[in-house]
């Protein structure tokens, strides 16, 4: 699966409120929850975002809160992928279960800067700056993870198993 | 040799012996959500194309961030969650019986040692305290938890903290959580397990240990634990006799006591880095804004004026810590340019702090008391701050906007601290107020 995009680059530990404020959970909608994106630290940000576009942060991305609603709002308003020096645990998990790809790669983080634009391999891994023209390689993932990825989500993964399998 | 959390996740997999960084198909005990997350696990449930949940009686549903309801769609979302409970049999605590998840769960003793227990809110953790592992998870994570009562799971490394020393007066759980937060950062113990030990949390009420354990998750930790003692034993005996109708009704347990698994860290073995304190130089700390990692000493605090105090929440709102707000508040008055909002974390703590006569002194004291709620913490309702405003609050996180306007600060610390500063009306110290 290939992903190119502008990159929007953030500093460390941003967190699930900046990423989507507790105010805006009384629903669950994808499309309301993308309105508000980010604007706990950018309210500029959905004027700049474009589909396909990337997210580049440094350190432990979507620290806080287990709400899943954080992850939907930056896929549902066109980004295509996030890449960090690291995530919060609970962040990556959500984001890989609803479909929304992440890479860590600290070398790509360090030499991006807003505006680049990217190109990536999410399968090998790889992370091309066309802007500057470095690659970069993101650490891989496990085998059955790359499965949840390819069934669009863990909701699909899960159901692909049980069908194969008699429930437990 | 292997830790208690190796032993546990051993136990729910069906592997002989599991060690950091195996991927490992856990079994689970108990799976929770809440009226935030519910809807969402809800909805991805039934895209799963399954009908019923694995087992009734170990899904439990609460409706507690933003109820009783503060506005329509809020209504829309518990009463979402209310239809599925009711439809398909679960635990579930409507308002007027319920309370803030993670202090109503253990309190009914629904939360045993050597569980694995998975919920749809990342203070999940705090279960840690009863010597069971439990982590926070999304709701599509809980979705499949609930239908197939399995979870994916990479086993954690564990960091253990050892505290030394005696804990000097007014200096507790919250204290030595944020100074431990303080010194290792939001990301210190990511992905690991921070196993709680030293003759110091021997001392520590089960109150304090809940509260530590609640905020692992600020570390960025899987999970905080706490080996088994007799103070746990004494909590477990208590809990497990006085459970509620909705705690156990169709289970096979009553309120007689259950058989559970006591899982102990062997003597010796490798953990990933020992981290050791001593208390006794620990003052008590207020995390300022907008990090909880950014912990300071009361005596460095300076002249901070404060709009608002909360008391309350799944970190600070069991009775200990009323009782500990009540003794600084009693006779006292709140000052009068500060709200001072307090929060008993469930029906129980707000029925038995009525019954000490706390509530009373509240009441006196010109604090508003509030049925249970997770509202302020994460500026839902009942003390939403203004653009400018300042809180300290007993609660968990003081990220930009958590309370309300991205223009207002939240500083934390203990009920002890934020009792003091209420009266003062900037944030002062519990010693000589």
């Amino acid at each position: 699966m290939k992903l190119k995009g502008k990159v929007h680059k953030f500093g460390a530990n941003v967190d699930t409120d900046a990423i989507i404020p507790a105010r805006y959970l009384n629903v669950s909608v994808p499309g309301e929850l993308a309105k508000h994106c980010m604007e706990g630290i950018d309210s500029e940000f959905l004027s700049k975002v474009e589909p396909g576009d990337i997210i580049v942060a440094t350190t432990n991305f979507g620290c806080g809160s287990s709400r899943e609603h954080a992850p939907v709002a930056i896929k549902a308003c066109g980004i295509s992928c996030v890449v960090a020096q690291s995530f919060a645990r609970i962040f990556f998990r959500n984001a890989i279960n609803i479909g929304l790809p992440l890479l860590e790669c600290a070398e790509a983080v360090n030499k991006t800067e807003a505006g680049d634009i990217l190109e990536i391999d999410l399968f090998s891994g790889e992370i091309d700056n066309i802007s500057k023209h470095k690659k970069f390689f993101a650490n891989s993932y496990p085998e059955f993870m790359i499965g949840i990825i390819n069934a669009g989500g863990l909701i699909g993964y899960t159901k692909r198993r049980r069908g194969n399998s008699p429930s437990p | 040799m292997e830790t208690l959390t190796e032993k546990i996740l051993t136990a729910h997999s069906d592997k002989k012996k599991v060690t950091p960084g195996d991927f490992v198909n856990a079994r689970v005990d108990l799976v929770l959500a809440n009226d935030i997350t519910a809807p969402l696990a809800i909805k991805e449930f039934q895209r799963l194309g399954v009908s019923k949940v694995f087992d009734p009686k170990k899904v439990v549903m609460v409706p507690d961030h933003f109820c009783p309801n503060k506005d329509i769609l809020s209504a829309e979302q518990a009463k979402l969650m209310r239809e599925f409970a009711k439809e398909e049999g679960l635990v579930y605590f409507e308002v007027g019986r319920m309370g803030i998840e993670h202090v109503l769960l253990p309190e009914q003793g629904l939360v045993l040692p050597g569980q694995v227990i998975v919920g749809a809110d990342s203070h999940t953790c705090t279960y840690g305290a009863l010597g069971a592992f439990a982590t926070g998870m999304g709701s599509t994570d809980i979705a499949v938890a609930m239908a197939t009562g399995q979870i994916w799971m990479k086993v954690p490394p564990t960091i253990k903290f050892i505290y030394h020393g005696k804990l000097p007066k007014w200096v507790g759980g919250k204290d030595l959580i944020l100074y431990t937060i303080g010194d290792i950062g939001v990301d210190g113990a990511l992905y690991s397990v921070m196993e709680f030990a030293g003759e110091a949390i021997t001392e520590l009420s089960m109150d304090g240990r809940f509260t530590m354990a609640n905020m692992a998750i600020e570390a960025g930790a899987k999970a905080g634990i706490f080996n088994v003692d007799d103070k746990t034993e004494g909590y477990l005996r208590h809990a497990i006799a006085s459970r509620t109708s909705s705690a156990f009704a169709g289970r096979e347990t009553t309120r007689q006591s259950q058989p559970y698994s006591v899982y102990r860290s062997d003597e010796g073995v490798q953990y990933a880095n020992i981290i050791e304190y001593d208390v006794s130089k620990i003052e008590p700390q207020v995390a300022f804004p907008h990090i909880p990692s950014n912990a300071k000493p009361i005596g460095r605090v300076g002249d901070i004026k404060l709009d608002q105090v909360v008391i309350g929440s799944c970190t600070n709102g069991r009775l200990d810590d009323l009782r500990i707000a009540a003794k600084l508040l009693q006779g006292r008055e709140v000052h009068p340019e500060l709200r001072c909002i307090i929060i008993p974390g469930s029906q129980r703590v707000y029925l038995e702090a009525l019954r000490e006569g706390l509530i009373e002194i509240f009441i006196e004291a010109g604090a508003a008391v509030s049925t249970p709620t997770c509202g302020p913490c994460l500026g839902g309702h009942m003390g939403v701050l203004a653009a400018g405003e300042r809180c300290l609050s007993t609660t968990n996180r003081n990220f930009v906007g958590r309370m309300g306007s991205p223009e207002s600060e939240v500083y934390l610390a203990s009920p002890a601290v934020a009792a003091a500063s209420a009266i003062l009306g900037r944030i002062a110290s519990p010693e000589g107020n």
